[in-house]
């Protein structure tokens, strides 16, 4: 359909324009919104795809919060961009070296899949799918098919957690916190003290 | 058939849908600025006051007066602003808070887009409404807008996830993702509404228990998603002279202004959508079945527009009483109180719907 067709070429040239501006764009805090106007059209492209709940995801994981915290510590830090440009000169080689042989297997990977995967056994992946919404078909290939390894990465993830946590916490000795039970518990009796104070004295603890 | 054959032609189908958008924004922009006007007229009757009350009778033309001041007044770009971004900032707050609307279900089949993924996409499309602010903070390059729009970043991330746990009560116990199905599965009286347990008859009633605080959690972090008092901290006048509005005037301000009551209604729909019924009459009366679809269109309209001034008004109350929260004790509250129930709650319904619904 034109529509589809217009709305595809349309989100694919703003996402690769915009993934080429986060690269460009001399402030980071641009780089940081191209970067979020890259993730919302690459989630438009999983909705004509046919993908719904893959584009929400997106959306509500990388854009609403993922994106949110780049966003936080770039605008926090106080970072020099021109001295980290200073060898520049001295990188590229190596780094078009390396992005030649990802662009060579990315295009060589693609090939393959389109030539012998499962998008040349399966015309149409859609159909395969049949009355149930993406939503559940996820579900049960998650939950259902592959719920132990769904576990595993969950540990995973929760061993980087406490990981992440244990580096950085630190009991600094002498810091006041505020105990909210204790201020709800506080009487009278422990809160104040009357003192019949002498013409002429002071109070000395 | 010619007719009906335009209308799925491209253009056709563009045309038809730019109209539905029409009649979805138009009234709802009207609408606004009376809630703006008793916004103001409750602030105003808590407090003891009149509120406004001089243009037009009982000050209803307020709001109209308030946009033409607006639009008439200078637009003003601090000299170090990043002039882009100062303006993109609330352009894009506006058109967050409206795009929400399209799949808002108004009445039976009264909505722009029944996608089947409606309430994830309202969760995304609040969870954008943070952009707004942080980057009209950042680009007004001055300290107050910046730590106003920090505050913001960190507030609304938190409240979002008790958000995030709340919907998947209500998608576990109805089943679907859809705001419509969302909506006819709690059809027949308001004792099927999600907020007592969303169960046909009275099978499910027990849940009430897990699904009152729900609903109660939904609208405290409502309230902090929108950056309302008591949680209005990103913009708390008495810190941060105005967070990160400091800097804007006129027409972009307006923007940024009707951008958050627009989604301060979106909460409120979504409320009533998620726990009390939507377009569902509280008592479902046998005689309506028997009007036209567009009588019966209307009914419905009234009762969803009925029950968002409903919260509207909580929303308003909540304001004039209760006095704002401190920093850490929001995030005390997002964190340790909120994060904790609402998971046990995920957890409970998941298994009373186990346990008990698939069991029985």
């Amino acid at each position: 359909m034109a529509l589809q067709a217009i709305a595809f070429y349309l989100l694919a040239a703003v996402t690769i324009v915009s993934a080429f501006c986060v690269v460009s764009a001399r402030n980071p805090v641009h780089s940081v919104l191209f970067l979020i106007l890259s993730f919302f059209s690459a989630a438009g492209l999983f909705v004509l795809l046919g993908a719904e709940f893959l584009a929400m995801l997106l959306v509500v994981v990388y854009v609403g919060a993922v994106a949110v915290l780049f966003l936080f510590v770039v605008m926090m830090l106080d970072v020099d961009f021109t001295s980290l440009r200073q060898g520049f000169a001295q990188y590229m080689p190596l780094g078009a070296v390396v992005a030649g042989i990802l662009a060579f297997e990315m295009v060589a990977v693609s090939a393959t899949v389109a030539s012998k995967g499962a998008a040349a056994a399966n015309v149409d992946p859609q159909a395969a799918i049949g009355q149930l919404s993406n939503t559940e078909t996820i579900g049960q290939v998650l939950y259902t098919h592959y719920a132990y390894f769904f576990q595993a990465s969950g540990l995973v993830l929760l061993v980087a957690m406490i990981g992440a946590i244990t580096l950085t916490l630190r009991h600094k000795p002498g810091v006041r916190r505020q105990v909210i039970a204790d201020q709800v518990a506080r009487t009278p009796e422990t809160g104040m003290r009357i003192t019949d104070l002498k013409p002429g004295q002071g109070i000395s603890e | 058939m010619g007719a009906n054959s335009f209308w799925t032609t491209p253009v056709g189908w563009t045309l038809l849908t730019l109209g539905e958008i029409m009649l979805v924004i138009l009234p709802l922009l009207v609408a606004l600025a009376f809630f703006m006007l008793a916004d103001r007229k409750i602030w105003a009757g808590v407090q003891m006051r009149k509120g406004p009350n001089v243009v037009g009778p009982f000050g209803l033309l307020q709001s109209f007066a308030d946009l033409l001041k607006f639009i008439l007044k200078e637009i003003i770009v601090p000299d170090g602003a990043d002039k882009f971004v100062f303006l993109l900032a609330p352009v894009l707050t506006f058109s967050l808070a409206m795009v929400g609307w399209a799949v808002i279900p108004f009445a039976p089949g009264w909505v722009v887009a029944n996608i089947n993924v409606g309430i994830l996409y309202l969760l995304a499309m609040s969870s954008l409404g943070v952009y707004g602010v942080i980057m009209g903070g950042w680009a007004s390059n001055s300290k107050y807008p910046f730590l106003g729009s920090l505050r913001s970043a960190a507030q609304m991330v938190s409240y979002e996830v008790s958000i995030g746990f709340v919907i998947i009560t209500v998608i576990l116990l109805t089943g679907t993702m859809s705001l419509s199905g969302i909506i006819e599965h709690q059809a027949g009286g308001f004792w099927n509404w999600n907020v007592f347990g969303g169960g046909h008859g009275l099978n499910n009633l027990a849940l009430s228990v897990v699904m009152i605080p729900m609903a109660v959690i939904f609208f405290i972090s409502a309230l902090a998603e929108t950056n309302r008092p008591p949680f209005d901290l990103p913009e708390a006048e008495s810190e941060l002279v105005a967070g990160h509005l400091v800097e804007y005037s006129s027409s972009p301000y307006l923007l940024f202004m009707i951008g958050e009551l627009v989604s301060i209604v979106l909460m409120c729909a979504m409320i009533s959508i998620l726990f009390f019924g939507g377009w569902q009459a509280p008592v479902d009366f046998s005689f309506v079945h028997q009007w036209g679809p567009i009588a019966q269109g209307f009914y419905g309209l009234f009762w969803f527009s009925l029950k968002i001034c409903f919260f509207f008004f909580m929303f308003a109350m909540v304001k004039a009483v209760v006095p704002r929260y401190r920093y850490d004790q929001l995030m005390r509250l997002g964190w340790k109180v909120f994060l904790p129930i609402t998971g046990i709650a995920v957890l409970l319904v998941a298994g009373w719907k186990v346990y008990w619904l698939v069991a029985a």
